[in-house]
């Protein structure tokens, strides 16, 4: 019966965690900000959080739209659509890889980040200290990095899957050959604003909220120690990853599902 | 330094009662405590007696289970988030690591607080952060980063942080640990200075028994749970309880023993009728 007793303190401690970090959530999501004192650390966590993050966003876009290229070619030609490899390249990314790779991206780069320095601070007593001199660590620390993931996100996705289609062009137009008008065209013609790019902004503010929440819990409410550190890092990726596929699927049933 | 009897009809923080747990573990089980107002107070034991625990509930930080803690006439484990924010203002906090800001140099580490609590124009704040400099005798040190300063200057400049908006109580943890003895006899030199210069309410938590009796006014010593002595230095070094000089005078063995509890020696080596 030890296995039953387990799983009940498992989901016990689960609920708890899940609890607290609502808590946490509403801690800074509901408090007043103050202009004069946030936007500048807001604008500094933008730096650290997106600027930071462009140069992995843009070589991986690259290469993820070279592939789609190489692959959708190769694929379509068998079936004399090659010239569709256009409206191919910028469905996936639009509405799947640009949002979801770059959730991925960034919760390994800036997410891991944000957790071990959140805990890095609470281990140096840092946050105790803030608390000590009447300033929430909450407001202080903890939302500039919420609300700079947040924001950067949907932008890096954004950017992400332009040149996506940028590298896809160079592969399937400079490369393959295919005509660059039925290139552009057939995209032009079958990407909608609403259906398929307004879908794909909406799903990675969500999963914007969901890796920088992730991000800040953890190192917020990790053991302060070098070892709570690192497990916290891990949680972070581990968490936000599989969030953000779950939550994939299910945005992606809701949106684009025909049942 | 001598008595201060007159000093204890008018405490600044008084605990009754307090009792407090974690994880299982009673961590204070009915400490009462007053701590009277512009005197140092020194609250020692040994390590894992709670010491810092203490501090942190005096600041709000942690919420007894039970028990009053009045700081400056005011309810702390009572008082709403903001209002405890508020009080937190008239109070400075030395940590034991010293807790700066690793992303900002030390003129802005001691202008940190200044900047969040005042609008003070920019000229102002550096000419108050420049004499909180000079009084802890780093003022050369300004433009350094927390990275580059010595264990010792490290808490020198978290102490002109914490002395920074002038607080009414300071709260040193641990303020000696692991100093060499020129950077000790600074920060002895420092906190008697402040106290004596600023008139602040200061306790100060330390197992560093011959400094912290060097200066303080009032001393207490806790171990399991409980305020087992209390008084003057002078009454301290004098108190009847073997507990109280075993920790005074640094015995290893004594009321509390050199050895952890264990089970019975011989059944650990395999020994029939060890004895433990």
């Amino acid at each position: 019966m030890q296995w039953l007793a387990d799983l009940g303190r498992q989901g016990r401690e689960l609920i708890e965690s899940l609890g607290r970090s609502g808590q946490f959530l509403a801690g800074f999501l509901l408090g007043v900000p103050n202009a004069r004192v946030g936007f500048p650390l807001l604008v500094k966590q933008l730096y650290f959080v997106g600027v930071l993050s462009l140069a992995i966003i843009v070589v991986s876009g690259l290469f993820i739209g070279m592939v789609l290229g190489l692959q959708g070619y190769t694929i379509l030609s068998d079936y004399g659509s090659e010239s569709a490899i256009g409206q191919m390249i910028a469905l996936t990314l639009v509405r799947e890889l640009g949002p979801v790779v770059t959730a991925l991206l960034f919760a390994g780069r800036a997410g891991s980040a944000l957790t071990a320095e959140i805990g890095l601070m609470k281990a140096t007593e840092q946050l105790s200290s803030l608390e000590m001199m009447g300033v929430d660590p909450l407001r202080r620390v903890v939302a500039p990095r919420f609300w700079a993931g947040f924001l950067a996100m949907p932008v890096l996705a954004a950017i992400f899957s332009v040149v996506g289609i940028w590298g896809g062009m160079l592969v399937g137009v400079e490369w393959l050959g295919v005509f660059e008008g039925s290139f552009w065209g057939n995209m032009q013609s079958s990407v909608s604003f609403t259906s398929d790019v307004l879908n794909g902004v909406i799903k990675s503010v969500v999963f914007g909220f969901v890796c920088a929440w992730i991000a800040v819990y953890q190192g917020y409410d990790c053991v302060p120690t070098s070892a709570g550190i690192s497990s916290a890092t891990t949680k972070t990726v581990v968490f936000s990853s599989l969030a953000v596929l779950g939550l994939d699927f299910v945005l992606t049933a809701v949106m684009f599902g025909d049942f | 330094m001598s008595d201060t009897t007159d000093s204890f009809s008018e405490p600044y923080i008084e605990l009754t009662d307090v009792v407090f747990s974690r994880d299982d573990r009673r961590i204070f089980d009915g400490v009462s405590l007053k701590i009277p107002r512009g005197r140092i107070t020194a609250i020692m034991g040994p390590s894992g007696t709670g010491k810092t625990t203490l501090l942190r509930l005096i600041g709000g930080q942690l919420k007894p289970d039970s028990g009053s803690i009045i700081l400056a006439g005011e309810s702390v484990p009572d008082l709403k988030r903001k209002s405890l924010y508020q009080l937190r203002e008239k109070m400075g906090m030395l940590f034991q690591s010293g807790a700066l800001f690793t992303d900002l140099s030390v003129f802005e580490n001691v202008a940190f607080p200044i900047r969040v609590h005042t609008r003070l124009p920019e000229d102002m704040i550096r000419d108050i952060v420049l004499m909180k400099l000079e009084a802890v005798g780093l003022r050369g040190a300004r433009d350094l980063m927390p990275a580059q300063l010595s264990g010792g200057m490290t808490r020198r400049v978290a102490l002109a942080r914490s002395i920074a908006l002038d607080p009414e109580l300071i709260m040193y943890d641990e303020p000696f640990a692991g100093q060499d003895p020129i950077a000790m006899g600074v920060l002895v030199k420092l906190i008697r200075d402040l106290n004596h210069s600023m008139g602040m309410t200061s306790v100060l938590v330390s197992h560093d028994v011959p400094e912290s009796l060097s200066i303080c006014h009032h001393a207490c010593i806790v171990s399991d749970g409980r305020i087992i002595g209390e008084g003057t230095p002078d009454e301290l070094r004098n108190h009847p309880s073997a507990k109280v000089q075993q920790f005074l005078k640094g015995h290893p063995d004594g009321p509390v023993p050199f050895h952890y509890p264990a089970a019975n020696a011989g059944n650990d080596w395999g020994i029939d009728g060890g004895g433990g």
